[in-house]
């Protein structure tokens, strides 16, 4: 909140007020066309998801049972995804922003590898490493009796290796911002490197571990390639909403849609809960 | 469980001999603070002072020599030994406070008492009569951010004395304030400095600061001792042109031959009567802006034996006086009167000639 008054403050000091703008107030035509081109070609979609939603049955449409199931299904493992990120991602944000040693750059480029990757290759990947005769699969199955693909934990495991990436890189960069000034006085206080992590550097970056929390929680939501691909699209147990809507698709687009609208309200949701928190971490370095 | 450790051992209070060697920079020290003594380091940016309260706080090493607090080594690069700020009885006041913007001020202060394992509610009790003792009850709820400059200091403060340390480190702990502030915290501070039993620290750029909190100073320069005496030796001799500026002195280098007279490192000679008549060799001459004369024509009948032309460079308007600045051999700083001023008809550029008593030129060995 302050570094926001700061920086209206700023702005105020500054006489970059909007009404104190005199340059740069018309756009070019060569800039203004394109630009509005592609403000519609993002928003006419959206647009068309509501002017065609079945708005009369939707209340119907979405307390069928099916329907309530996937979504069940998609926020509980959406959530334990988001847990499991949290639980991971953390200290891994924590290693990638203070450690020190060789290979910590790729091994900071590796991490973020998830984020760009197409999900389905990211499925065959968890598949190969995590499946029936994959390379760690085998021996969960053999040692501990337990299979991930083909499961919901499996779907979990799909989601958390997608959307883990965001997480880490959200709850690292509060990290490498972090006032290390204020660790250093509480470890003159007495306190060991724990605690100062769980005392004063856990509280200084919470926003933005709630932030990055939300989108990872966002992206599992949506997650659709990888856990088709490792978890499959059983009805009750691996079938997410995003699977729903596609498989529908197919024969009935009317529930589609309506799931649709669902996961387009998330997003905006998920959009007005972040507007200040993560446009402002975009925004500044 | 610390205060009692260092009771027993608070006669042999801080000894720092060693070295900090990081790229280019060094910073070579050997002194010592007996407890119940506050110890001003006083040199301009960049002579090491930070350094030297970090490596004492345990937030960076030596790399040679030593650093014993109270009978117990905390630093000894040369047997491996390095104690980490956590577990050295150290508390470190920092210029910028870094108070925990997140905890209340009751919980600041009893961040210590928690870090060492105790309960909540004794820690918080702790903190409360420390808060007391300061005179900061009432802003026990209150956040960092809710404070002023002057209470945030002193909340700083309240922290790291109830941390019970055996060693007090103060950086720069008024530079934050505005001077109405200053003023004030500056009497309190030095009573707290006097209450506190173990040997403390105080760094600071201020003179005045120096002589009001410190009972002796140390000079740090480049990383080094430049000079080190009470506050009212520093401030009279000075052994450098920092302090020499900082005080408001004229200081002079030279070599003092069998007659008296001294030959300036800089070019020029000057007659000192004042001060030690034994001093002969490198000597250091002090000339109080004040005991320097202007006047627009060369004085013919005059008393002072020292006479020389100069040329004003600058003219100062200080509260009740004005500084000339004159370049010559030597160059001087000149304190006159206002009216002095017009009547001299002193403009940058106006030629003038100085005088000054020997009597007021004080003469001292070059501790160099």
């Amino acid at each position: 909140m302050s570094q926001t008054e700061r920086t209206e403050l700023a702005a105020g000091a500054g006489r970059a007020g909007p009404d104190r703008l005199v340059t740069g107030r018309g756009v070019p035509p060569l800039l203004a066309a394109p630009a509005a081109i592609g403000f519609c070609f993002l928003l006419v979609p959206l647009l068309a998801l509501l002017v065609r939603a079945p708005w009369h049955g939707l209340a119907g449409l979405l307390a069928d049972p099916a329907a309530l199931t996937a979504l069940r299904l998609s926020l509980e493992c959406a959530t334990a995804a988001t847990a499991v990120s949290v639980v991971l991602g953390v200290p891994l944000a924590w290693v990638l922003a203070r450690a020190r040693f060789p290979g910590l750059a790729a091994l900071r480029a590796l991490v973020t590898v998830p984020l760009v990757l197409p999900p389905v290759v990211g499925g065959l990947a968890l598949l190969l490493a995590f499946g029936r005769n994959g390379i760690l699969g085998r021996y969960l199955e053999s040692w501990l009796g337990v299979t991930l693909p083909f499961s919901t934990a499996g779907v979990v495991v799909a989601e958390a290796f997608v959307a883990m990436p965001f997480l880490v890189v959200t709850v690292e960069g509060a990290l490498r911002s972090a006032d290390r000034e204020l660790e250093e006085a509480a470890a003159t206080l007495g306190a060991g490197r724990l605690l100062v992590f769980a005392r004063i550097t856990l509280p200084l970056v919470a926003p933005s571990l709630l932030a990055g929390a939300v989108l990872c929680w966002a992206r599992a939501l949506g997650e659709f390639g990888a856990t088709i691909t490792f978890a499959g699209n059983n009805p009750g147990t691996t079938q997410t909403m995003p699977l729903v809507i596609y498989n529908d698709l197919q024969t009935d687009p009317e529930p589609a849609i309506a799931l649709s609208l669902v996961l387009l309200l998330v997003a905006a949701a998920v959009l007005a809960l972040l507007r200040d928190r993560w446009l402002r971490t975009a925004g500044t370095p | 469980m610390i205060g009692q450790q260092v009771t027993g051992d608070i006669m042999t209070g801080l000894r720092m001999a060693g070295e900090v060697r990081r790229g280019g920079f060094g910073l070579a020290l050997d002194f010592s603070v007996a407890p119940g003594e506050v110890l001003g380091v006083l040199g301009p940016n960049g002579a090491g002072k930070t350094t030297l309260l970090r490596t004492l706080a345990g937030l960076g090493a030596l790399s040679r020599g030593r650093i014993e607090l109270a009978g117990v080594d905390l630093d000894d690069p040369g047997r491996q030994l390095f104690v980490p700020a956590e577990r050295r009885p150290v508390g470190l006041v920092f210029q910028n406070y870094r108070l925990f913007p997140h905890l209340s001020v009751r919980d600041n202060v009893a961040f210590a008492a928690r870090a060492r394992g105790a309960g909540r509610r004794p820690a918080r009790r702790r903190a409360e009569d420390w808060l007391h003792r300061l005179g900061l009850a009432e802003f026990a709820d209150r956040k960092p951010a809710q404070l002023s400059g002057g209470q945030a200091q002193r909340v700083a403060l309240a922290r790291a004395l109830a941390a019970e340390p055996g060693l007090l480190l103060l950086d720069e702990p008024l530079a934050a304030l505005d001077a109405r502030t200053r003023l004030e915290v500056r009497g309190e501070l030095r009573r707290h400095l006097s209450a506190f039993g173990g040997p403390s620290l105080v760094v600071t750029h201020d003179p005045l600061e120096a002589m009001v909190l410190t009972d002796r100073l140390l000079v740090l320069e480049d990383g080094r001792v430049a000079q080190q005496g009470t506050p009212a030796e520093v401030a009279r001799r000075p052994a450098s042109q920092y302090v020499a500026r900082l005080m408001g002195l004229n200081l002079y280098r030279g070599a003092r031959g069998p007659d008296g007279v001294v030959a300036l490192d800089g070019g020029g000679v000057l007659h000192s009567a004042g001060g030690e008549p034994a001093a002969a060799g490198k000597v250091l001459l002090a000339v109080r802006p004040s005991a320097i004369s202007l006047h627009t024509e060369q004085p013919r009948h005059a008393s002072p034996r020292n006479v020389w032309p100069g040329t004003v460079t600058g003219v100062e308007l200080l509260t009740d006086r004005v500084r000339v600045q004159v370049s010559g051999t030597p160059p001087a700083l000149v304190d006159i009167t206002p009216d002095a001023v017009a009547e001299l008809d002193l403009a940058a550029g106006s030629p003038v000639w100085l005088s000054a008593k020997a009597t007021e030129i004080d003469c001292y060995p070059d501790p160099r």
